[in-house]
């Protein structure tokens, strides 16, 4: 009995601050007094919309530089694509392509000579990152209030001000790139998906017939797969399937945990059957497939499936935030991963190992500020007004604060805690007005109390990291 | 030959060589722009004793070590209930107002700044970060407070049913100008050509500065420079650092909300809710463009960094205006100008600390 | 044509600004034998090796005479990097290991075992898939090989102190083709049974044909376990021999021994009043490298009393606890008065001033005048050179500069005036200048903490002098810190040798070599 209460101190002590945001949410959904259905798909298109950027931040702190206050900077390129991309007037997805063609150079030069500056102030990225992003937004002011138009010759009454100089408040994106990656049906990416594998097992075996090498079962097993699975997507009856653009949540639901049970299952086969490992614990396997079913069961309850029938999500933009989980995920697993680790550790014995400590920052910074631009095309596609001079400055701020709810530090951030922290601090975001208004009458309380606890977190966080490195060189006096 | 000239132009970095061409540049565009010379300095002079205080601030901070207080917005809050409450004591005479305004401002800010320097005596190293997130922290929690506190004068709250403080309360009924107008005139001219001069505000400004140059030169003053540039030697005199770190961050606190009573009274309104969010920043500024550093702060900073910066922003703002009508131009001139010697100085301080 | 040896440096000479610290220094280790090098701090043993693993310390400083062979053939480094691919490697004395990585990852830092994947086809090598079996694999035998029988996937951070060394030692032996291990103080920190344990370890490997320079000052281990040794000092190798033709005295004498000249005519004590001045009992200090564990010391007044030890060995740590820089426990009395050092400033209000070793960083405020600099400790504790306004105290600068003008010149401290700040003086100066401030408060007690480390000869000579003169005319009871065995020779009546945080020895200064050099040893 004392274990158990052991663990579960152990448990309620190491994710205090996510129970204690837990609570609070669950509090405000409770004073708020919103209908469920709405508090459920206004967050799913939260995590849609921001998931994003938060897994952005993860390879800084992986890299020992904190938190990433410049990804201000990445979503700057971010909007000078989009800008372009709106005055050329592409749309659609082609147009969400150009963004990302254009911004993803942007964003790289952005992230090489940010590294390069932070390289020159180790130990204080953070309030540099913040410094930085305040004045890459005076600059940004700069170049979108008077070069364009001023400078640069832009005649286009929708994007510029009446007097011929400088960039509008506010830039509509409906018609154009709102939804241009949401909206991407999953047949068509399908086919893109099979495209590529079948472009790659061509190049290959063609080189291999260049080398006269003898061709891998695989690679023919790879090409034949691709092209059986294109050949069912073109199927009419198959492909009407595929034409959807959102997915029902329940499917999704349902989905998630078929694919928990699969992998689970797999791991048993794998291991004592394959592996032939006798010693492979099942009990643990079991368990999560016992509450991967229960899930299912749970989904039937009136109330839950209720909200699972109202919210539609986004299929390729979940897709992209999945990728970029496993994305974090596998760079863990390589060399360059080992590195950051090592770097983010201990510089000095990352520079004694031999790697080269200023450049491995620097590729950390790039890599963060590319997927901040990324993550921020994603909101302006989904969000569908572009506001010219506000879309980017609560990014970085915003970002952490939720990275921060989820239960991450200044050196210790996972995936997890990313996803976690984004659910629970937009949560909070949806309901704090309504709970203010119930409350208090007044629902602008609700939206500074908000604000309150974005900064509030960020703040508590940043001085609990500065307090623990004070206090690691004391040691008590030995006896 | 002349050992401080020398000294004097050691100091000066490009960076600085800009801000100071960029304001002469901008003063002789006024004149052939057609501006009136006379109001462009009488303005500069009074932003120059307005924020004066605020920037004065940074001294104590920077001196005790703990680096720039970026968390200054704790003194003006406590400034600005000071003047509320003030205000919500239906005081008539603006210098009893002033006085009491001051009198608990600084009272509140003191405290919260005592508090504040036990924090930041706990996160040694990381101060900058830490004070940057805690004003804005206390910004974003008084605005709740100044929706909830419980103040009735009419002059503070929204009127007709609306709830809570309004965002800019007129200071006529109270210290509205209080100390611009005491013995001001003009100077070479009349009402309308002439230099306004704010005596009673400069003369303010001036006494709080010749206050702080005698205070750094008490023993109390001396012992907490002496902490801010070498802890360790000052530890083995046999003086607590830890403590001199928290008078300074007490002092520099205090003045911030001296400081925003000044500022107020000379603007006219006290700014509620986000006004102040990045005060901090701007003073900062102002006392690096004058030349200090993250370690080291004079007097002398102050005055020539608020004369400098303020100087910018008073010619800049009617020279664009005249260039570019309705611009915010010179809104953006002040987040590069500020935020690029913020990131400067930044640099001077870390970049020789390389490892690795 | 093999070469007997190993490794053979020849003729080594090297300078630093002018400062010869290696003269035509020979110095041979065979394959699979322990070597031990031996010799006082600052005798050049850590600048041989930096020469060996070409630091960049040394290219920067004009490089080096002579040349190092290995297994015969002539090589040069550019950098420790270089070093490692000749199979040079070095078992640090501060772990250079990553507590939140397991043993195989630290083991494995900088040189993982990956594979090719898709990323990497694109993006080059760094994006090769970890091979963690092959990691661990590998680990395991390193770990193997020296017999240390640890879980290789559990955290560095949840080892045992004496274990983590252990690790860096796989480390090195797991990197392929290692011919030199160089050991770096490994014992300094380790316990007994530890350090015996890494010991046989190290004598394990050797007997795999790698030979191993064994850098120590704890004379009964080289007797112990090293097959030769080599003794350095003063940048002079003074001996070469196999540990069976030789014996710990003739070592110890060999490492210490050279002509002392008395800096004072008479050894004879001022103190016939036998009143003690400062005693310690059971006194421990928590100094970080500098420990003192328990000393037990009587200071008699008028006496010039040194205490002398290598470093790391805790004889600075006495007088930063005395002075309450570090925390301390145990019993303190000044002229029979108890006090308690933890309380900032107790010693000083007990008329004890003290020069600290740390003279940049502890000693002066290197951005202010020599005039703020020496007045300082007396304005805050004695209240001096004040402008008293009963609501403040103000400095009193017409007071000040007067006393400053008087110490400049009795101390002839070379200053353009007493606004000059002392980050500009030269180090004798600056050590004047802290001597000229600890003075202004009139101590009883004055403590000084390695007071010619650093200066020039003609200061070194006035600053003891004035010590002497302190002393004799006016009876001030010196404590002299010193790493400089001569000085302390040359200067006091009575010198404590501090080895592991104890008192080893006090001995009088006119005592054979050998006994100081065995008491160094700790032995």
């Amino acid at each position: 009995m004392g274990r158990v209460k052991d663990i579960l101190l152990r448990t309620v002590l190491n994710n205090k601050v996510v129970i204690l945001f837990a609570i609070l949410c669950i509090a405000a959904i409770y004073t708020a007094q919103n209908p469920l259905t709405f508090v459920a798909s206004e967050l799913f298109t939260r995590i849609g919309r921001n998931g994003f950027m938060v897994l952005a931040l993860l390879i800084p702190v992986l890299a020992g530089m904190g938190l990433n206050f410049g990804i201000v900077i990445g979503a700057i390129a971010a909007q000078i694509a989009v800008f372009w991309t709106v005055y050329w007037g592409f749309e659609g997805s082609s147009g969400f392509l150009l963004c990302l063609l254009l911004s993803t150079p942007l964003a790289i030069f952005f992230g090489w000579l940010v590294g390069k500056l932070f390289n020159r102030m180790k130990g204080a990225e953070m309030i540099a990152g913040l410094i930085l992003g305040y004045f890459a937004d005076g600059l940004y002011q700069l170049f979108f209030l008077y070069i364009i138009g001023g400078i640069i010759p832009v005649s286009n009454p929708r994007l510029i001000i009446s007097g011929g100089i400088g960039v509008k408040n506010t830039i509509d994106l409906t018609g154009n790139l709102k939804y241009s990656l949401d909206n991407i049906s999953s047949g068509s990416m399908l086919t893109i998906a099979c495209g590529a594998v079948i472009l790659v097992t061509v190049v290959k075996i063609i080189a291999a017939l260049a080398k006269r090498e003898g061709i891998p079962k695989k690679t023919w097993l790879a090409l034949a797969g691709a092209l059986i699975m294109l050949g069912l997507v073109m199927l009419p009856p198959v492909s009407k399937l595929l034409s959807a653009r959102r997915l029902l949540l329940l499917h999704g639901v349902l989905l998630a945990l078929a694919a928990v049970i699969a992998k689970q299952a797999w791991l048993m086969i794998n291991n004592r059957l394959i592996g032939r490992r006798k010693d492979y614990p099942l009990g643990p396997r079991f368990f999560l497939i016992a509450l991967a079913l229960a899930g299912v069961l749970l989904t039937c309850l009136k109330p839950a499936e209720e909200i699972l029938m109202s919210v539609e999500i986004p299929i390729a933009t979940y897709l992209c935030i999945l990728g970029l989980y496993l994305f974090n995920a596998a760079l863990l697993k390589t060399r360059l991963g080992q590195n950051m680790r090592t770097v983010g550790q201990s510089q000095t014995v990352a520079h004694a190992a031999g790697i080269d400590v200023n450049r491995t920052r620097i590729i950390a910074m790039i890599i963060s500020t590319t997927l901040a631009c990324w993550g921020q095309l994603i909101y302006l596609q989904n969000i569908g007004t572009f506001s010219t001079y506000g879309a980017h400055t609560q990014v970085g701020q915003y970002a952490i604060a939720a990275l921060l709810v989820g239960g991450a530090s200044v050196q210790k951030a996972t995936a997890k805690q990313a996803v976690i922290g984004v659910i629970l601090f937009h949560t909070l975001f949806i309901v704090a007005p309504q709970a203010g208004k119930e409350l208090f009458n007044n629902a602008q309380l609700g939206e500074y109390f908000r604000v309150f606890v974005a900064y509030g977190v960020i703040a508590v966080s940043l001085a609990m990291h500065a307090w623990k490195t004070a206090m690691k060189p004391k040691k008590p006096l030995e006896a | 030959m002349f050992p401080w000239l020398r000294k004097v132009l050691a100091n000066i970095s490009l960076p600085h060589l800009i801000i100071v061409a960029f304001f002469l540049i901008l003063l002789c565009s006024a004149a052939p722009l057609g501006l009136s010379i006379p109001s462009l300095i009488s303005d500069t002079l009074r932003r120059w004793a307005m924020y004066g205080i605020l920037v004065l601030a940074m001294v104590p901070a920077i001196q005790s070590g703990i680096g720039p207080n970026f968390g200054i917005s704790l003194g003006i809050v406590g400034g600005l209930l000071g003047a509320t409450i003030s205000i919500e004591m239906g005081l008539t005479n603006p210098w009893a107002a002033v006085a009491v305004a001051m009198a608990i401002g600084g009272a509140i800010a003191s405290v919260l700044g005592i508090l504040y320097g036990l924090l930041l005596n706990r996160v040694k190293g990381s101060e900058m970060t830490v004070s940057t997130y805690v004003g804005f922290s206390v910004i974003a929690f008084m605005n709740i407070m100044w929706l909830s506190l419980p103040f009735s004068k009419g002059t503070l709250i929204w009127p007709l049913g609306g709830m809570g403080m309004r965002n800019n309360i007129s200071l006529v009924d109270s210290f509205g100008h209080v100390f611009n107008n005491w013995f001001s005139f003009h100077l070479f001219g009349g009402e309308e050509t002439g230099i306004f001069v704010p005596t009673g505000l400069i003369i303010v400004f001036l006494a709080s500065c010749l206050l702080m140059g005698l205070f750094l030169r008490s023993k109390t003053g001396i012992a907490m420079s002496a902490a801010g540039e070498n802890p360790a030697f000052t530890r083995a005199a046999g003086i607590n650092v830890d403590k001199m770190r928290i008078i300074g961050t007490a002092i520099s606190t205090a003045l911030g909300a001296i400081g925003i009573i000044v500022y107020a009274q000379s603007y006219g309104f006290l700014q509620l809710y986000n006004a102040p969010l990045m005060m901090g920043f701007h003073c900062v500024a102002a006392i690096l463009i004058g030349g200090a550093s993250t370690k080291k702060a004079t007097i002398a900073n102050v005055l020539v960094g608020t004369f400098l910066f303020q100087g910018i922003l008073a010619v800049a703002l009617p020279v664009v205006n005249k260039i570019l009508p309705e611009s915010n131009l010179p809104d953006v001139i002040r987040i590069i100008i500020s935020n690029g010697i913020i990131l400067f100085a930044l640099s001077k301080a870390k970049g020789g600390e390389v490892s690795g | 044509m093999q070469s007997q040896f190993l490794l053979h440096m020849k003729n080594i000479s090297k300078e630093f600004f002018g400062n010869p610290v290696l003269k035509n220094v020979n110095f041979q280790v065979r394959p699979g034998e322990v070597h031990a090098l031996v010799g006082e701090n600052g005798a050049g043993k850590s600048t041989l090796m930096n020469i060996l693993f070409g630091m960049p310390v040394i290219h920067s400083t004009g490089g080096f005479q002579g040349e190092i062979e290995i297994n015969g053939q002539p090589v040069a480094f550019d950098s420790p990097h270089q070093a490692l691919d000749y199979g040079i490697g070095m078992v640090h004395q501060e772990f250079m290991l990553i507590p939140e990585f397991t043993v195989t990852e630290n083991i494995k830092v900088g040189r993982e075992i990956s594979q090719p994947s898709l990323l990497s086809r694109v993006f080059g090598k760094e994006l090769e898939t970890l091979d963690r079996e092959k990691m661990a694999w590998d680990a395991r035998i390193a770990l193997e090989e020296i017999g240390l029988n640890i879980e290789e996937h559990t955290l560095v951070a949840g080892l045992p102190v004496g274990y983590k060394q252990f690790v860096e030692i796989a480390r090195e032996i797991d990197k392929t083709g290692i011919k030199l291990l160089v050991f770096d103080e490994p014992s300094a920190v380790l316990t007994e049974s530890e350090a015996e344990k890494l010991l046989n370890i190290m004598r394990h490997i050797a007997r795999k044909n790698i030979g191993i320079i064994l850098i120590t000052h704890r004379l009964g281990e080289v007797m112990a376990y090293a097959d030769s040794v080599s003794v350095l000092r003063d940048g002079e190798l003074v001996m070469r021999a196999e540990i069976k033709d030789t014996n710990i005295l003739e070592i110890a004498e060999k490492m210490i021994g050279r002509k002392i000249e008395r800096f004072v005519d008479s050894a004879a004590g001022h103190h016939d009043s036998r009143e003690i001045a400062l005693s310690l009992r059971n006194f421990h200090v928590d100094m970080p490298g500098e420990m003192v564990r328990g000393i037990d010391l009587d200071i008699w007044q008028g006496e010039i009393f040194g205490i002398g030890g290598l470093a790391g060995q805790g004889k600075l740590g006495i007088a930063n606890g005395i002075m309450g820089l570090y925390s301390s426990r145990g019993e303190a009395e000044i002229f029979g008065r108890k006090f308690n050092p933890n309380k900032l400033g107790a010693a000083l209000a007990n008329d004890i001033a003290f020069v600290s070793e740390d003279r940049r960083g502890v000693g002066l405020l290197l951005n202010q005048s020599i005039e703020h600099n020496l007045v300082f400790s007396a304005m805050h504790t004695r209240n001096e050179f004040l402008l008293d306004l009963k609501i403040v105290k103000l400095y009193h600068r017409s007071k000040g500069r007067k006393h400053a003008l008087d110490m400049i010149k009795l101390l002839d401290i070379r200053c353009t005036g007493p606004r000059q700040k002392t980050g500009s003086l030269s180090g004798g100066n600056q050590q004047k200048v802290c001597l000229a401030r600890a003075l202004t408060l009139k101590p009883k007690i004055l403590i000084v903490s390695e007071p010619t480390r650093g200066i020039d000869i003609g200061a070194k000579k006035l600053v003891l002098e004035y010590l002497v003169h302190l002393n004799r005319q006016l009876g001030m009871t010196i404590i002299i810190i010193s790493s400089e065995l001569v000085e302390l020779r040359s200067l006091c009546q009575r010198i404590a040798i501090i080895a592991g945080g104890k008192v080893a020895r006090i001995l009088q200064p006119d005592a054979p070599d050998a006994e100081f050099g065995l008491a160094m040893s700790g032995g």
